[in-house]
């Protein structure tokens, strides 16, 4: 029997395995919401295509599956743009359907037009537009295919209107064969050796960990290579969670906003070890004073990552699954050097642990205003181990990642590459559609709140009862702290003028709404708004010029932080 | 410094604005580019000349190499290989400029392929130094115009790459 290429589209998300989807409507998708109603996949009417790509990234970081979004042609494929360029930074496996005019329009400036694969070819791993229907499943197959192996990406696939009606035999291929896309998964043996004789002989190693552990999954193997040698770890953002913070080797985050002992090692150890990391110039800081004594392993699955930015002593590419348990397999080969090796970085460890004692994570605290760090290290302590936290953009999205001790992999979901305002609602959204059951918390400013405040609707239709934490300063908080620190406190538009009555907000969307400026009420406030059933909004009014600390200036080196505000 | 390389592609759709758009949004500088099929009509073979340090020119080959559309990419920079381009001259061929014009295109066995009473079209065609030399010693005698092709290359010796390997 013929089916409709919208059928066929749909069937080939149920052969994916496909379960929720996140979508606006549209002339070009109407033949596909048509037939939706058939199929045994769960559709999610976000209130913006922005918030829907959001969301089906958040599904994916919190479950490691391919997100799936879909948009109508023009507006609505160009409101994808932003949701798809947060993907595309971080790396994360998504595939995005546009509707698009018939092909016999194509080019003709017709009504919605617009060249999405054009306008989102940097920003995506790889894009299709479909223009027989016999190519489709062909097409889907290798969608989802590259979208979630070597390093994952979203992948877009632009279906004219006349394909979707257009009729077929549905034949779903059962293997991938694209002859210029094979990611090479093994890491070489030979570089495993030469990495182990590096780091037997290292003295002041650092393991410096990217989001490229969260993607794969080896927060385990990195656990178990990192106490074999009891080296110390740094994560960056996006590796946040996917190593213990209470761990007696962890370091913390490094980088512009990183701890002083976690860039005081990395720039006086002799050996970095990269693991899924890409040397982000939020990261190494000034790059020709980076990590100066140095020798460097790079291990990536992508070989453009390695030698983009620093020099690499030591390159592996490969799948950092295969490549960790052939270093750690390795390293168990001679148990003897690797005990005597763990117990010489004792002096490094000691080195740190001063470091560490002399510039502790830490703020002032207050009984008269509340400190938005003080609200993330409440928020730990109320939280479940397995709650996952996304954030927005800003002051407050750092002092999550400074202050929050994360301890499982894919609870911490944040707009890394791109930096997205916006991202942390309808991210939060997504994760919740996956875990119906976890206690989802999106951490947020009151400025990159109203990025895609609608999404409280979406919340509230969908019973996903999603808690919001605003550290409302009233500042676009991040870039005040700039202006502050480096344009002589003169706040050209960061002051939002407005303050908006966030109870209200959400009253209005049939959520609930909680408020204090109290800092003796925070942990009642936090209690209380987990704890009432759907969508809450917890805001606190938190000390208005409070700085992130510390803090390397853009442009300077790691070692050049400023400790105080 | 200057690299010549080769790059198949699938023969698909947007695949040499995909190309193009690497270049132009990573900052890497194109100096000429030319694409057409190969004998197998499903992908096409471009030359790229381009030029950078060895770290640019390192990235450039990665960066081609990711992209889904590329089954092969080869550096020809220390190879040994035959590289020729095209260029189509237009030049005033009045009175006393005619005779010479015409000597010059001999000397570089280049072909005259256009003749009007004021003027020649010249075709070359020889390595991109040759090229050069030709437009130099041309230059004084008055172009009109030049059109080149950008150079295409081969490797030397028996073995050819196509498609499959
Ligand atoms: C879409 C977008 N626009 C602008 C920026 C630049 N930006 C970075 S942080 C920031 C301020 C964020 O303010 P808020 O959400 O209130 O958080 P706070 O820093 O106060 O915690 C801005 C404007 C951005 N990251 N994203």
């Amino acid at each position: 029997m013929k089916k409709t290429g919208s059928q066929i589209l749909l069937e080939c998300l149920v052969q994916e395995g496909v379960e929720t989807i996140f979508g606006y409507p549209g002339g070009t998708v109407i033949n596909i919401y048509n037939d939706l109603i058939d199929y045994p996949i769960h559709h999610i009417l976000t209130r913006h295509e922005q918030a829907a790509v959001h969301a089906a990234d958040g599904y994916a970081r919190a479950t490691g599956r391919v997100g799936v979004a879909l948009a109508t042609s023009g507006p609505g494929a160009t409101n994808t743009i932003t949701g798809i360029a947060n993907a595309y930074m971080d790396s994360i496996p998504m595939v995005v359907i546009t509707g698009q005019v018939p092909t016999a329009l194509i080019g003709n400036d017709a009504f919605q037009e617009v060249d999405i694969i054009g306008i989102t070819r940097p920003v995506t791993k790889h894009s299709y537009l479909v223009r027989d229907i016999h190519d489709l499943p062909r097409i889907i197959k290798q969608a989802f295919y590259i979208a979630r192996t070597g390093r994952p990406g979203p992948v877009l696939v632009d279906l004219p209107k006349d394909v979707q009606i257009a009729t077929a035999k549905f034949e779903y291929p059962d293997k991938v064969e694209i002859r210029g896309y094979k990611p090479n998964s093994q890491g070489n043996p030979r570089q495993i050796e030469k990495a182990v004789k590096m780091i037997l002989a290292a003295k002041r190693p650092v393991i410096y960990v990217g989001g490229g552990v969260t993607l794969s999954d080896t927060s385990q193997e990195l656990l178990g290579f990192a106490e074999l040698i009891k080296a110390p770890v740094t994560t960056t953002l996006m590796a946040m969670a996917s190593f213990p913070k209470k761990h007696p080797l962890s370091l913390g985050m490094l980088g512009m906003h990183g701890t002083y002992y976690a860039n005081m090692a990395v720039m006086e150890s002799d050996l970095l070890i990269a693991i899924g990391a890409r040397f982000d110039d939020r990261v190494t800081g000034k790059l020709s004073t980076f990590a100066p004594h140095a020798k460097i392993i790079h291990v990536d699955i992508d070989p453009t990552s390695i030698k983009k930015n620093v020099r690499v002593d030591l390159p592996i590419v490969g799948d950092l699954r295969d490549v960790l348990q052939k270093l750690i397999a390795e390293l168990k080969l001679t148990p003897h050097e690797v005990k005597t090796l763990a117990d010489d970085l004792a002096p490094w460890r000691e080195q740190i642990a001063n470091w560490r004692q002399t510039q502790p994570m830490s703020y002032t605290s207050s009984t008269t205003e509340i400190k938005p760090q003080f609200v993330i290290e409440t928020l730990r302590k109320v939280t479940d181990d397995d709650a996952i936290i996304t954030t927005e953009v800003g002051q407050h999205q750092m002092w999550t990642a400074q202050f929050f001790d994360f301890s499982q992999p894919r609870t911490f979901l944040t707009s890394g590459g791109l930096g997205t305002m916006g991202f942390g609602l309808p991210s939060a959204l997504g994760a919740q559609a996956a875990w119906p059951q976890r206690q989802v918390i999106d951490v947020s400013g009151d400025g990159s709140f109203q990025m895609n405040s609608q999404e409280l609707a979406t919340l509230v239709q969908y019973r996903l009862p999603v808690k919001i934490v605003i550290l409302n300063n009233n500042f676009l908080g991040m870039v005040r702290q700039w202006q502050q620190l480096f344009f002589d406190q003169r706040y050209s538009q960061t002051c939002m003028e407005l303050p908006i009555d966030f109870v209200k907000l959400a009253e209005a969307y049939g959520a609930t709404g909680l408020s204090t400026s109290d800092p003796a009420e925070v942990e009642a406030v936090l209690r209380k708004g987990l704890e009432t059933p759907g969508p809450v909004i917890m805001e606190f009014k938190v000390s208005r010029e409070e700085n992130v600390i510390p803090m390397v200036p853009a442009g300077k080196g790691l070692n050049e932080m400023v400790l105080a505000s | 410094m200057r690299h010549t390389i080769s790059v198949l592609v699938e023969n698909e759709f947007g695949v040499l604005s995909r190309i193009s758009g690497l270049f132009s949004g990573r900052g890497f500088n194109i100096e000429s580019l030319s694409v057409a099929p190969t004998l197998d009509p499903t992908t096409s073979r471009m030359t790229i000349v381009t030029s950078g340090d060895d770290q640019v020119i390192e990235q450039i080959t990665k960066q081609l190499h990711k992209l889904i559309d590329t089954i092969k990419v080869i550096d020809f920079t220390g190879e040994d290989y035959v590289e020729r381009e095209m260029a189509l001259i237009k030049v005033s061929a009045e009175d006393s400029s005619r005779a010479e014009a015409l000597r010059i295109a001999d000397i570089f066995r280049a072909k005259i392929v256009d003749v009007t009473p004021r003027s020649y079209t010249i075709e070359a065609t020889g390595s991109p130094q040759k090229i050069d030399a030709l437009i130099e010693i041309l230059r004084p005698i008055g172009i009109k115009e030049l059109v080149r092709s950008g150079p295409v290359v081969v490797g030397r010796g028996a073995k050819g790459w196509r498609s499959a390997e």
